[in-house]
């Protein structure tokens, strides 16, 4: 089933969504959305990076992704800017510089919309391969981090007064959403990576009890949104990066329609209790 | 050097002139307190005064840019924060929220919940609880984890007053039943849980210590409070040696004023022995810098005091 492009397009962003749902939990939690963005805008910079020195792409992606957010860690600890100002300083920066590269790379013709929208239906059976280690490696490692990381997302200096180590969970963690980042950006672009991440987890959200369980109902969404999008995209002959983010959205207005109410008043009534 | 009043055994964790530096001012300086096995200590002081500041250094969340803390052997610490927030986009039901740090099993979940008596809670969303259901949540989970160390940083804001009585009277229970060290803090400058071993009275450093009277004794509490708060709160009369001016400087009881006031400053009592001395008035006093201080030109008839105020 392999060799229809179609059949591992789906493989792959089946892979990926799974691998980006616990993420993005943490993600809408942290309130991390633009520190996100700034992260995947970065990608482009590693692309440029990896043209001009030809080393592989997805490795470059990764180191790029992880200085940036090594650099905004220490740039938010000086406190002259705003942690706003200095993300939408870092994900332009990073994104103009990356395309002025290409531009100089004369001898290098690229596609850059398939960088920056994605192109899931040209994915190889090496990046499947890349998509499924790279997302079983993320997941064992949030499975590993999940108590310290989830305790300091709740409150820092309670996670490291009671033995946990926040620092360290806050470092691995921005790792391994680099990492995801260098995966993603051929499935689904630069541009759109971020919506992988928050979308499946906000529609989650409404049928969360727990955050483990939100976790999973993230990454499930996220597939379901996927071979949504993917079969739409055949259907509609529409950007098959795009629809996914489109079905991932409807997914998510789904979400918000009012038919939970009978559950929503019992948690009321509990809570007064 | 301890300076805890009932030293049950080697203290948990004792702070020696403690100080924490930030953006070239000290939040606080000069803390030395200590928290036994089995001993209540209680920090009071207006706000900004220090209080959470010296907590977290003895829980090992800041690490003191003067002075020493010391701990004993690792042990296990129950933290309450003074803050904290739980985005509503984190779904956490109270009882995912007591395994937050480390797992439990579920009956010592179910007993600490009934002993902060929400145990019906233990299904419902954090975001959803009022501002007392949240910190019974919180104190359930800091004592499910049987800690060596309880930290509580005003456990009883948001909580009525006969809730604040019910969570004092547990608070005794749980340092009788487990024998944990408790660290607690209150913004109440004047009433303190009766069972307070030593009260810690912080302003940007320590201004005194001492033991509270209980309300029993004193007949207008008792009539405020009625009976049965008298036997578990507690007055505390504070015994200091000068006043903070609004503009954040110190008036001595010598009639000296400084910019600002820590123990070695030789303008204080001997806190070890909690003696009051005379301060001999001369011109040393009105120096505003501190640093030239000779302890021997004040006078002290008691070595103790400028061997209690020297840096570590």
């Amino acid at each position: 089933m392999f060799d229809d492009f179609f059949s591992r397009a789906l493989i792959a962003g089946i892979g990926l969504a799974l691998t980006t749902g616990p993420l993005g939990c943490f993600v809408i939690w942290r309130r991390m959305a633009y520190f996100g963005d700034t992260m995947a805008h970065s990608a482009l910079l590693g692309v440029a990076l990896s043209l001009l020195f030809q080393v592989n792409l997805t490795v470059s992606v990764f180191l790029v992704a992880a200085l940036v957010s090594v650099l905004l860690l220490l740039l938010q600890r000086r406190q002259a800017l705003s942690a706003d100002a200095l993300l939408g300083i870092l994900s332009h920066a990073t994104l103009a510089i990356g395309l002025v590269m290409v531009a100089f790379m004369t001898w290098v013709r690229i596609d850059l919309v398939a960088f920056l929208f994605g192109d899931i239906l040209a994915v190889t059976r090496a990046d499947i391969a890349i998509v499924w280690g790279g997302g079983a490696f993320v997941l064992a490692a949030m499975a590993w981090l999940w108590r310290p990381l989830l305790a300091s997302t709740v409150n820092a200096e309670l996670a490291e007064a009671e033995g946990l180590n926040p620092e360290r969970a806050r470092l691995i963690f921005m790792l391994l959403m680099a990492l995801v980042i260098a995966i993603a950006m051929k499935i689904v672009g630069i541009m759109l990576i971020t919506s992988l991440l928050i979308i499946p987890a906000a529609a989650a959200r409404r049928f969360s009890a727990t955050p483990e369980r939100m976790a999973i109902l993230a990454s499930l969404i996220g597939a379901v949104a996927v071979v949504g999008g993917l079969f739409g995209s055949l259907h509609y002959d529409t950007p098959s990066g795009p629809s996914i983010v489109v079905a991932a959205l409807i997914l998510f207005v789904a979400s918000l329609l009012p038919y939970g109410r009978k559950h929503r008043d019992r948690a009321g009534a509990t809570s007064q209790g | 050097m301890s300076f805890s009043v009932s030293a049950h055994s080697k203290p948990l964790v004792t702070l020696t002139n403690a100080g924490i530096r930030r953006n070239g001012r000290w939040l606080v300086r000069g803390v030395s307190f200590s928290v036994s096995r089995g001993e209540i200590v209680t920090l009071i002081g207006p706000n900004g005064s220090g209080k959470s500041t010296s907590a977290k250094m003895a829980i090992g969340v800041l690490r003191p840019d003067e002075g020493r803390v010391e701990r004993a052997s690792p042990f296990r610490v129950g933290y309450v924060p003074q803050k904290l927030s739980v985005d509503w986009t984190m779904p956490l039901t109270v009882r995912r929220l007591m395994t937050l740090t480390g797992p439990l099993a579920d009956a010592e979940i179910d007993k600490a919940l009934d002993a902060v008596g929400i145990a019906h809670l233990a299904a419902a969303e954090v975001p959803h609880l009022s501002g007392g259901e949240f910190q019974r949540a919180l104190l359930a989970r800091a004592i499910a984890r049987k800690p060596d160390l309880l930290v509580l940083d005003e456990p009883v804001q948001g909580v009525d007053y006969a809730g604040e009585i019910a969570l004092y009277k547990l608070i005794t229970t749980i340092r009788e039943q487990t024998g944990c060290g408790i660290l607690l803090i209150s913004h109440d400058l004047h009433v303190v849980m009766a069972q307070t071993d030593t009260v810690v009275c912080l302003n940007g450093h320590v201004c005194c210590r001492g033991t509270p009277d209980a309300v029993s004794r004193s007949p207008e509490y008792m009539r405020l409070f009625g009976d049965s708060a008298g036997r578990t709160l507690a007055v505390y009369s504070h015994n200091h040696d000068h006043t903070h001016l609004p503009d954040g400087r110190v008036r001595h009881e010598d009639g000296s004023v400084t910019d600002h006031c820590f123990p070695d400053d030789g303008h204080h009592h001997d806190e070890a022995g909690g003696h009051i001395h005379a301060h001999q008035p001369g011109p040393a006093h009105d120096h505003h810098d501190h640093a030239g201080h000779d302890h021997a030109s004040h006078g002290h008839g008691n070595p103790a005091a400028a061997e209690g105020g020297r840096h570590v």
